[in-house]
């Protein structure tokens, strides 16, 4: 064995990939062979570590130092001072507002101190092209305990008694489902691993399988014991080619250590994965549509029932889970049913993982307990809103959800109390937005989202959905007509009601839901040809308060239009006739004096 | 992977490797690393503790460096910590690191001469 004094880890998730990690990776490596200390400093690029706004971070171990927003030149110092002589980099530590103290180790941040990571257990913590790393974090131990000490029935047993729901939108019992597989008669079965993740603002799914791909094999395994299949396949989207990679690096390795193949721990269960990359279209995240695709068919839905259980892949009965869920198998089995179920509320077990984005101090990764009010995922752990704005909503669920209003804040988050409020949990993308943000226009995008991901085999959702679309452009133009509420409303029933699959049913709800909390909004948009947020191009006009005016004349250098003029030190105007309604002078203005009808 | 004993020691012997990343680690070697520990051949003596604890298989020990903990004129320093008791070690050489790990480490006895009292 070789000893390593320090290990430091690199955040190599999307966010932080984006924001040039492997350019700090590299100049850490650099750094740490000059001063001769590569025997004794292991450099490992871990999956995404969760705060991606802070990218690139590493933390060291065996303290746990976090250090954040590196560049290249800052890691001579990090091994200078740090690596070399123990001596922490203040300057390149955290912190979370002006007044508040700086963190040095990564569990003081509000950010990870008030999660539970499950799901997230490995991801972040480990190389995940490592079997070794995983392994040594309890890996293939559950597989290894249900292969040689429990039945398959046992098996599923665990999975009920946990109380897990599925983590990709609906939450239907997990056990529940596989015992359904379990119990039809056809043979094969197949377990399938539903990685499309189409939801946008949504990437744990993909977090999980860069970060800690052998989780989700090691599940798999696991349910095809359970039901008695021996062939999983994983539907990966072709967007996301890094997982597809880590996740084929992951399945030779098991195939080689003998944890997936033949006779898997000596027993006469034999079990293969593999990989399908889908083409990306929202529409095939749904289950009989995905089914379709790995058939090699047009990813097109059925209706349902049969459900997949009992006529799913090639018309065999088929267990399919999400990422996230599959992800938590291997836990439960280790630490037995009553341990998660202990954790949650009374209908929804266990933990979450969110993903937060939008309008919110610390975008990124975060899982929690579930019925953790939405204040706490926000403000304390989110960080709240930047730049001094107001929180205004946040939308759940995706495009099949809907959003949330200041004043439910302190629900607890859980599938039922998501529901009541008239959005779901879905896969647990958060998009926060802020007072400048219009809920009109949001559900716009959301509509716009799904009519163009529409698969066309039903009328509801194909028509229906392009003229909900089109009241709500001429809503947003100012051309609303009186009715035109009602119209949406009367739409949105019959498309639910109506259409094939979820993609259909749910479409209308980021309507129903902002007109639910927001109904304003719209009436301000139609009566009033007023956009109360200030944002729908046509319906704003921007002005000057010349009282808070300082005339310092940054906005008129930032106008294209030159629509701004005025003296120095004297209040500016706007000539309206020649603005374009860009907003830059607003943004730019330090004195909040340009102001919007 | 035949059976699951065979995963428990491969995994036994995985682990030593990430303790390293779990904060509750039995016992903590520390080598003072200020500059002037630097200059008095700290360097080497972390060389040396790291080649020992490696070649033994030592397990749940996390070997870590501080700054100058002010007693410049003992340097190098050694601090071996296990919950609320610690030992200090002064003026390690290559010699008394490999003792050290040997005596202290593996059979548990503090080498007193070589230490002074907090
Ligand atoms: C339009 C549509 C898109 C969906 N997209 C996804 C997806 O990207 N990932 C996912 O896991 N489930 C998605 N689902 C839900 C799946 O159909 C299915 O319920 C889920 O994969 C079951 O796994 P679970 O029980 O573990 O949640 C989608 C459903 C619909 C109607
Ligand atoms: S509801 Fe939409 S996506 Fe679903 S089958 Fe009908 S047209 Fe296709
Ligand atoms: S930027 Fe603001 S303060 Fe400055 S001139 Fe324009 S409106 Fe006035």
């Amino acid at each position: 064995m070789n000893m390593y004094r320090s290990h430091v880890l690199v955040c190599a998730g999307a966010g932080c990939i984006s924001s040039e990690c492997k350019s700090v990776q590299n100049a850490l490596i650099e750094n740490i062979n000059i001063n001769g200390l590569s025997n004794e400093v292991k450099v490992v690029e871990t999956g995404c570590m969760g705060p991606c706004d802070l990218g690139p971070v590493v933390m060291i171990f065996p303290d746990g130092v976090f250090y954040r927003k590196l560049k290249p030149e800052d890691t001579a110092e990090i091994v200078t001072e740090h690596l070399l002589k123990g001596k922490v980099v203040r300057r390149l530590l955290h912190q979370a507002g002006e007044n508040s103290d700086q963190a040095v180790t990564f569990d003081q941040l509000d950010f990870f101190k008030r999660q539970t990571r499950i799901a997230l257990r490995n991801t972040g913590i480990i190389n995940p092209e490592s079997i070794e790393e995983y392994i040594a974090r309890n890996g293939y131990q559950a597989l290894g305990k249900v292969l040689s000490k429990h039945s398959p029935q046992e098996t599923i047993d665990f999975i009920k008694a946990s109380g897990l729901r599925g983590r990709g939108g609906a939450g239907f019992p997990t056990g529940l489902k596989w015992e359904f597989t379990a119990r039809a008669a056809a043979a094969p079965k197949y377990v399938v691993c539903n990685a499309d993740e189409g939801d946008p603002g949504a990437f744990m799914d993909r977090s999980i399988l860069e970060g800690d791909p052998h989780s989700v094999l090691e599940a798999m395994a696991i349910c095809g014991y359970a039901i008695g299949a021996e062939k999983g396949y994983i539907y990966v989207r072709a967007e996301y080619p890094l997982a597809v990679e880590r996740l084929e690096k992951a399945i030779n390795k098991a195939l080689e250590y003998g944890l997936l193949g033949k006779n898997i721990f000596s027993t006469c269960f034999n079990f293969d994965i593999e990989i399908r990359v889908g083409a990306g279209a929202f529409v095939c995240g749904e289950e009989t549509a995905l089914l379709a695709s790995i058939e090699g068919k047009r990813g097109e839905p059925r209706p349902k029932p049969p459900f997949p259980a009992q006529e799913g892949l090639w018309g065999k009965p088929t267990v399919i889970n999400n990422v996230e869920t599959w992800a938590s198998i291997p836990p439960i089995i280790l630490n037995g049913p009553k341990w998660f179920s202990n954790i949650g509320t009374n209908t929804s077990k266990g933990t979450k993982v969110f993903a937060l984005a939008g309008k919110i101090n610390n975008t990124g990764l975060i899982e929690v307990p579930m019925g953790t009010p939405l204040r706490e995922i926000i403000f304390d752990i989110g960080g709240g809103i930047p730049n001094g704005k107001r929180f205004k909503a946040v939308q759940t669920g995706g495009p099949s959800g809907g959003c949330i209003p200041e004043e439910y804040l302190d629900t607890p988050v859980d599938y039922d109390s998501l529901v009541k409020l008239g959005t779901i949990m879905g896969s647990g993308g958060m998009i926060i937005v802020d007072e400048d943000t219009c809920m009109v226009d949001l559900a716009k995008f959301f509509l716009e989202f799904v009519q163009e991901e529409s698969c066309g085999k039903c009328a509801p959702c194909r028509i229906g959905t392009k003229r909900m679309l089109e009241i709500l452009e001429r809503i947003v133009e100012g051309k609303g007509k009186v009715g035109d509420i009602e119209l949406l409303e009367e739409l949105s029933q019959c498309i639910k009601t109506s259409a094939l699959c979820g993609l259909g049913q749910t479409a209308p709800n980021p309507v129903l839901s902002t007109l639910r909390h927001f109904r304003d909004e719209y009436e301000a948009h139609i009566k009033e040809k007023r956009c109360p947020a200030g944002t729908c191009q046509a319906l704003v006009a921007y002005y000057i308060d010349p009282k808070a005016c300082k005339g310092c004349g940054l906005c008129s250098k930032n106008c294209p239009a030159e629509a701004i003029s005025g003296e120095k030190k004297k209040p500016h105007v706007i000539d309206l006739t020649k603005c374009i309604k860009c907003g830059n002078c607003k943004d730019k203005c330090k004195f909040n004096a340009v102001f919007t009808s | 992977m035949k059976t699951l004993e065979e995963l428990d020691s491969l995994r036994e012997k995985l682990q030593a490797d990430m303790k390293i990343r779990e904060k509750n680690n039995n016992i903590t070697v520390n080598v003072s690393m200020g500059t002037c520990g630097i200059a008095a051949g700290a360097r080497e003596t972390m060389k040396v503790l790291i080649e020992e604890i490696s070649k033994q298989n030592l397990k749940d020990i996390t070997l870590t460096q501080t700054g100058c903990t002010g007693s410049c004129q003992h340097e190098p320093l050694v601090e071996i910590k296990k919950g609320a008791d610690k030992v200090t070690y002064i003026k390690v050489d290559r010699k008394k690191a490999r003792e050290i790990v040997r005596r202290h480490l593996m059979e548990g006895k503090v080498v007193k001469e070589w230490t002074i009292l907090d």
